[in-house]
């Protein structure tokens, strides 16, 4: 034991990273005590082998990578029961509101024209657009998310996505585009509309 | 002639694969006379950098 392991890995430290880790772990299971299981899990395996990183940032990567590997584990387990392509009332309500920024020759209605967001790194700096995203990922419906989270968090392809959850292509880029959609339009009501772009 | 609908659909899966030249022209052709699917091109990008930058800051470099 290296006195250097215990400035790295402190109390402080593994309390902040528990805290990221179950934050990034309930998004992507919609499952507090199911998330808290799989951190823990990831937590006690990283650790064990710590003492080989060099510093805090390899520790976050190691853990994090574990806890992916976790994450992907539990969705395997959780695509036995559940049917991704049914339909929920949720997701249904989405593709009506997304039918209805549509004029009837498939234009965009005046109001409904997407805006030009402006400068990309503008919101990222900030810490309260982190907060509109967040709350924005937690209001897609469970399977929607499951996807989208799938696709930009664990950085599946369409086609890896499909086998795991047993969904035609066509079906994945369907649930794809109805999150992009919805999340779009929640960044554009809930920050692009009141945040501080420019014109 | 392609939709604003159909161009939705179309951005969205070239997040995922890449277009067919085919579509690509008829993206491009659309795009340059249509500001409102112009823009939602732009979001869907900011999407994706949104998201890359998320992952990053859970396990990628350490901001500090």
């Amino acid at each position: 034991m290296k006195p250097v392991e215990h400035q790295i890995i402190d109390n402080e430290f593994l309390a902040e990273i528990r805290r990221d880790m179950l934050k990034f772990a309930s998004l992507q299971l919609r499952d507090e005590s199911l998330a808290e299981d799989v951190v823990q899990e990831a937590l006690m395996g990283a650790l064990a082998n710590a003492k080989e990183f060099a510093g805090r940032s390899a520790v976050k990567t190691w853990v994090f990578a574990i806890l992916r590997n976790k994450i992907v584990d539990q969705i395997r387990l959780q695509s036995r029961t559940i049917n991704v392509s049914a339909l929920s009332p949720e997701e249904d309500s989405l593709d009506q509101s997304f039918e209805s920024l549509f004029e009837t020759n498939a234009r965009w209605t005046p109001g409904a024209r997407p805006t030009n967001w402006g400068d990309p790194e503008e919101a990222l700096r900030q810490q309260r657009f982190w907060d509109v995203f967040d709350a924005c990922l937690k209001h897609l419906p469970e399977n929607t998310a499951l996807v989208f989270m799938m696709r930009e968090f664990l950085e599946f392809e369409t086609t890896e996505i499909c086998r795991e959850l047993s969904i035609t292509t066509s079906n994945c880029n369907v649930i794809l585009h109805r999150a992009r959609n919805a999340l779009r339009k929640c960044l554009e009501g809930s920050w692009f509309a009141t945040g501080e772009r420019p014109c | 002639m392609l939709s604003c609908k159909d161009i939705t659909h179309l951005l969205s899966e070239s997040q995922d694969r890449k277009l067919a030249v085919s579509e690509r022209l008829r993206l491009e052709m659309h795009l340059a006379m249509c500001t409102g699917c112009k823009n939602f091109k732009g979001q869907m990008a900011f999407l994706r950098k949104a998201c890359r930058r998320y992952t990053q800051a859970n396990g990628g470099q350490d901001k500090e």
